[in-house]
């Protein structure tokens, strides 16, 4: 286990340099170094705040770091024009934590939104495209309903299909296992894994459960205290072998972590001292 | 809190920096607005549906109140001029109120308090949901997607809705002072014909229309676009453009008139 990613690797699909961002005061990153390897699936875990979907955006463009390079297929985000952006966006699927599927639009038009918005497909196509995705992610049959007669589930598995409907280069799933029954749950990571080793797509796992990550994920980041803490893959993360991840994997409330927010003295606030 | 946290002489300078700073904030929307509207034509079809939503959703309200407004127009019109034994004239003042000022304007007020909020809500839940993201993440620009088709929609609805209400409020006046006092229908009509200008009177009403539009829809999609993404900063930004919109409004109004007289 290594707490720091390997520098340069030239198989990178993203590379990250010195990256540091303070948000309202609060320092996110301080200095970090990360590799997401072409063709692999690389899970970023760590505790709650500790800024792993911001660091998503970053590599996605939406949010711009105050230090550091982020090298996205060999292009630095925070320094290309829109048009750029946009162009490498379309060869990203991102599938968001809470979906922000298109309420107006039904199941079928949510997954076929980027390919009529890219593309001058036929219609046909365009259906058939639509109708492999939804049969993959298991809701061919509910191609016709409105994201709001779907379970948090059924809409995850939505967005899911609307990720992958242009076979992008790269996948980001934000938390893509909350809310999910143990059989969705099952069929998401075959399909996670099947994308990546059918068609080679480069995956980004932002996830909590250890357990489902580390049956896909080939190598994990802990992010913590503005800094990667730690490294591996997911047998050499999941040995606890330092305080960050013996803590992180075992779910004690005592470690580096602070299970508390920052306060003042307990009994001092409750008038007891 | 302290009394000197309270004081205005300690708070007024930050909300007046603020209201400054939103008013910069909205004028560089309303370029990036301008500047998505050529990206937008290629949503030719969401921008028919934002005209039908804002335009022909607004009809019931627009005819209900334009009926109204013309009824108390005859009907306070009429008392007034029958004192000045001028009751001829009630087309006339009628039509020239409701063309210059009260159509556009009273148009405004309630194109604000129908489609502007709707608007609003709808692209602030649209963010609060992260649907504008997932927008940019789809390489799909959001201004040129979402925006510029209701902007677009609302400078093409204010005016045909401004028209359509005179016109019921023309009606309305008609069927009071007409119909009902008894005034003659004759009259009633060629005086208005002869008295109204279609240039000074008529267009002038269309033109302000149009900026109400303008102005009514960039602050709905301001507000929308940047509220904040909770429950409560929806339902703020919902007030903020019924009263920003009904401000606007009517100091535009007072501006435009006094170019256009």
């Amino acid at each position: 286990m290594s707490s720091q990613p390997q520098p340069s690797a030239s198989d990178a699909l993203i590379q990250i340099r010195g990256l540091s961002t303070v948000l309202n005061g609060k320092t996110i990153f301080a200095g970090v170094d990360l590799d997401i390897p072409r063709g692999g699936i690389t899970a970023i875990m760590g505790p709650s705040g500790t800024g792993k979907t911001t660091l998503i955006r970053h590599i996605t463009g939406q949010l711009a770091p105050d230090a550091g390079e982020i090298i996205v297929d060999g292009k630095n985000v925070a320094r290309i024009g829109r048009e750029a952006l946009f162009a490498l966006r379309e060869k990203i699927g991102y599938l968001f934590q809470n979906s922000a599927l298109l309420t107006d639009f039904s199941v079928f038009e949510n997954v076929a939104f980027p390919l009529r918005q890219h593309l001058r497909l036929p219609e046909e196509l365009v259906r058939n495209i639509v109708l492999t995705k939804l049969q993959a992610v298991g809701l061919r049959g509910a191609a016709d309903l409105m994201p709001n007669e779907l379970s948090g589930g059924m809409i995850r598995r939505v967005a899911l299909a609307r990720a992958i409907v242009r076979d992008p280069m790269l996948i980001i799933y934000d938390e893509p296992f909350v809310g999910l029954d143990p059989i969705a749950l099952n069929q998401i990571l075959k399909l996670i894994r099947t994308l990546n080793q059918t068609l080679g797509i480069t995956s980004i796992l932002v996830a909590h459960e250890l357990a489902a990550v580390s049956k896909v994920a080939d190598q994990i980041y802990l992010l913590a205290g503005g800094k990667i803490a730690a490294h591996g893959s997911p047998e050499e993360l999941g040995r606890g072998e330092t305080p960050w991840t013996k803590q992180f994997f075992t779910g004690e409330a005592d470690g580096p972590v602070p299970f508390h927010y920052p306060a003042p003295d307990y009994a001092t606030q409750l008038g007891l001292a | 809190m302290s009394a000197v946290r309270n004081s205005p002489s300690n708070q007024s300078p930050s909300r007046f920096a603020e209201g400054i700073a939103q008013v910069g904030a909205c004028g560089i929307f309303l370029f990036r607005i301008l500047a998505a509207i050529p990206r937008s034509f290629g949503h030719f079809k969401e921008t028919v549906r934002q005209i039908w939503f804002v335009g022909a959703m607004s009809l019931t309200i627009i005819m209900t109140c334009g009926l109204f407004v013309g009824m108390v127009l005859g009907l306070q019109l009429y008392y007034v001029l029958s004192i000045f034994g001028g009751t001829a004239a009630l087309g006339t003042v009628v039509s020239l109120s409701l063309y210059r000022e009260l159509g556009p304007v009273v148009t405004a007020l309630l194109f604000a308090g129908r489609a502007g909020t709707s608007i609003t809500a709808e692209i602030g839940l649209m963010r609060a949901t992260d649907q504008i993201d997932a927008m940019e993440m789809m390489a799909v620009d959001p201004l040129a997607y979402v925006v510029a088709p209701r902007f677009i929609a609302g400078i093409i609805a204010m005016p045909l809705l401004a028209c359509i209400f005179n016109a019921l409020g023309i009606f309305g006046a008609h069927l009071v002072g007409v119909n009902w006092l008894g005034l003659d229908n004759g009259t009633f009509w060629s005086n208005m014909t002869s008295s109204v200008d279609v240039w000074k009177d008529v267009i002038n009403g269309v033109w302000k229309s149009v900026a109400f539009g303008a102005v009514c829809t960039l602050i709905a999609t301001f507000q929308g676009y940047t509220t904040a993404p909770t429950s409560e900063g929806v339902a703020y930004a919902t007030t903020r453009t019924v009263v920003f919109s009904a401000i606007a409004t009517l100091a535009l109004d007072f501006v435009m008139t006094a170019f256009l007289m």
